[in-house]
Parts: C-alpha cells; structure tokens; sequence
C-alpha cells in the first residue's frame, strides 16, 4: 500500500472514542493510580517530610550547640570579671594592709624611740642629781672644814653646821643657779 | 478504489484524519488490539516502572532515578497541586501525580521514534481521565457543600445585582457541568490530534518531495518540509508538556472549587 492509498482510505470520525479504548485506558489510569498514586506517592510523601524534618532538627540542633557556647563563653565571661575583681580586691586589701603595717611599725619605732629617749633624761637627772648631791655634801665639808680652819673653832653643832651649810648653798643656788644646771 | 489510487498517486497528498485509524497490530488479532492501545499499555507500564525505581524505597539524601522522580513529584505539588488545594493538596497528590505522569509520557510518545503516537490523540484516553475527574469533582462537591448548598454555590455566587442571575444562573450550570468536562477533555485531545497532524503533514512533505517524486523543483520542498518536521518537533515537545501539565492542574482546579466554594 502506498502513503497515498493510506491516506485517502475512509476515516473514522475522531470525536467519537471507541468503547475498547475507554476500557483500556480506565484500566491504564487505575493501574498507574494504583502503584504510582497509592503505593509510591505516600513513600516519596513519608521521605519529603522525614527530610523536612531532619534539615529542621540539624537547624535547631545547631541553634541550641551555639546557644550553649554562647551561655558557656557568658559563664566564662563572668567568672574572669569575678576573678579580676576578687584580685583587685585581694591586691587592694594587701596594700591597705601593708600600709597600715608600715604605719603601725613607724608608730612602734617612734614610741621606742621616745622611750629610749624618755630612759636617757632620767638616768641623765638621776645622775646629775646624784651628782649634785655628793657635791654638796662634799662641798659642805670641805667649806665646813676650811671655815672651822680659818675661824679656828669647831663647830660642834651639826644641826647648826648643815642649816649654815644649805643657806650658804642656796645663795649660792640663786645666785649661780644657771651656771650648775 | 484503484483508479482512485493510481490518480492519487501522481499527486501530493496531505495526511489526513483516517492516520489516526490503525488495522489490528497482527493478522488475525482482535480488532482491538492496535498500536494505540499496545503503547497505551506500554505507557502506563513505563510510568509504573520508572515511578518504582524513583519512590520504592526513597531516601533522605536522594540518588539517582529518585532525583528525576522528586523532580516530577515536586513539581505537580507546588505547580499544580498547592494553588489550587492549599492544604489539601498532599491528600490529592496521588492522584494529580498519576494523571500528569501517565499522561505526559502518552504525549511524550508522540514525539518517540517508531512509537509516533500521542495517545491521547484518540479522543477515549482524554475521555477517561476527564471523566472520572468530573465524578470525583460532582462527589467531592455535594459531600463538601451539600446537593443544595453546590449547586447554589456553583449558580448563584453571592454579591451581585439580582437581575444578572438570570443571565448568570443557566451560564455557570452549563459551564460547570456540560461544558468543564468536554473541553478538559477536546482540550488535550486536540492538542494532540493536531500536534500528530502537523507533523506528518510536515514528515509527509520532506518523504513525497525527497523520495517518492524527487524533482529538481520539488527537492527545495522537501528540505523545507524536514526542517519543519525538526522544528516543530520541538515545539510539539513543549506542548505535549504544557498540555500535560495544563491537564492535571484543570483536574487540581476543579477538585479545589469542590472543596472550597468561595474560589
């Protein structure tokens, strides 16, 4: 047959569907909707939301691993601020510390100091009045011995002696009294 | 008949409706049997095995044939299936998915060496499908709306002048209920019809000019007619996809109007 004769033959009209094909084509569709639609669409449906939710938890995962490093540095953050406040704090409490040492052992040395001092006068005024003592009594005697000399009696009465003795020497005092101390 | 044949001969002669008429596919089979039904099997046969490699057993992180799968699949939900079904339209995947895959590669065939057959150019494939979206759009309607309420919904929207409804009433009936399913239907059978038609036109002109009656005039003819064949080829590649697609999502369009009355 050639292409003419194929084409020229009678055709049937298109609109009208043949009964064999309505079934053939139904039986197509239920056998497609059967596998595709009833067996496969809620697997590859299952995997769509399975992998929805994977990405969504490797998210959140990834959100609460940087929340807890943030909360981790903040922890740390705070624990060196208080390290640093304690050690400033430290350093200041050793200073006052030592100055209040420093303070104490100056106090310490002068009140040392004005004892020794203090110590010093008095032995300095016992001395001096020991001296002036038995430089008295020697000097008494010996202006005694020299008047009983000159006046050639012995004077016999000590209580007349000394009082004479002490008059003479406190005129002596008054007069000279700068000049002793 | 032979005189008219030996007349023919000599001339050109434009493809015409009768090369969509196929003789049983044997001598002998039943007058049933013929190329169009063989590939209509073929075809569903083809989506089944390729839909199983892609989704039997999918996986998180996809691989091969499932990445063509998931490609389809992602495609007809937020394509087709969302704009029209919101949050119902996981429910109605299965069958959106089943309509588009099973029709697209009926309409691919067309475009398939030795196969050369869209399907859906005989008008019982589009037939079939429509009709059973009418049903299911016809029980999804009266179940979701009540057989008043939908046809209410469907003949007198709210909002406007009372006078229009007059008008409007017998207009939406028809429409929605004569009308949707036979051009659902003529629309993709047409297409197809006319698509196979162009093209063995165009393969019918380059074959008589190049081999049967090679002529120094007629050869230019010829080369022309291959061309276009090439040509429209391709654009025959995209409308087969476009009519597909355009298919399910009518499908997802009535299904959603059934579901929500207020689209």
């Amino acid at each position: 047959m050639t292409l003419a004769a194929t084409l020229l033959a009678e055709a049937e009209n298109p609109l009208i569907p043949h009964a064999y094909e309505l079934v053939v084509g139904g039986f197509a569709f239920l056998v497609v909707f059967l596998v595709v639609g009833k067996i496969l669409t809620p697997r590859i449906q299952k995997t769509l939301v399975e992998r929805t939710e994977a990405i969504e938890g490797g998210i959140k995962k990834a959100e609460d691993a940087q929340a807890e490093a943030q909360r981790t540095l903040e922890e740390y953050r705070a624990k060196l601020a208080e390290a640093r406040h304690e050690a400033a704090r430290l350093r200041e409490e050793a200073r006052e510390e030592a100055s209040q040492i420093k303070a104490e052992l100056r106090e310490e040395a002068q009140a040392e100091a004005r004892r020794l001092i203090q110590g010093a006068h008095a032995q300095i005024e016992a001395d001096r009045q020991q001296a002036f003592a038995q430089l008295r009594g020697e000097l008494g005697r010996l202006a005694t011995e020299l008047a009983g000399r000159i006046v050639g009696e012995s004077l016999q009465d000590e209580t007349r002696q000394s009082r004479v003795v002490d008059r003479f020497l406190e005129e002596l005092e008054s007069a000279d009294g700068a000049a002793v101390r | 008949m032979d005189t008219l044949t030996l007349l023919a001969a000599d001339k050109f002669q434009a493809p015409g409706p009768s090369i969509f008429d196929f003789p049983p596919l044997y001598a002998g089979a039943p007058a049933w049997l013929n190329k169009p039904v063989l590939f209509a099997v073929v075809g569903a046969l083809i989506v089944c095995v390729f839909m199983w490699s892609a989704f039997a057993n999918p996986k998180l992180v996809p691989r091969g044939v499932q990445n063509i799968g998931e490609i389809g699949y992602i495609f007809v939900r937020d394509q087709v299936a969302r704009p029209f079904l919101g949050k119902d339209a996981e429910r109605w995947m299965p069958l959106l998915l089943s309509v588009f895959s099973l029709i697209l590669l009926w309409n691919l065939f067309g475009v398939v060496p030795f196969v050369q057959f869209p399907i859906a150019s005989h008008i019982a494939f589009p037939a079939i499908f429509a009709g059973t979206i009418y049903v299911i759009k016809l029980y999804l309607g009266i179940k979701h709306q009540g057989f008043l309420g939908y046809f209410k919904n469907m003949m007198f929207p709210p909002g406007l002048p009372k006078p229009i409804y007059v008008l409007l009433a017998p207009i939406e009936f028809l429409s929605n209920l004569i009308i949707a399913p036979f051009t659902h239907a003529v629309r993709l059978f047409a297409n197809m019809f006319a698509g196979h038609l162009i093209l063995a036109f165009f393969s019918a002109v380059g074959f008589w000019f190049l081999f049967e009656k090679l002529t120094p005039l007629g050869a230019g003819l010829g080369v022309l007619g291959v061309i276009m064949t090439i040509a429209m080829t391709g654009f025959e590649i995209f409308i087969q996809f476009l009519q597909a697609f355009l298919f399910a999502m009518l499908a997802a369009m009535y299904l959603g109007g059934s579901l929500h009355p207020e689209h």
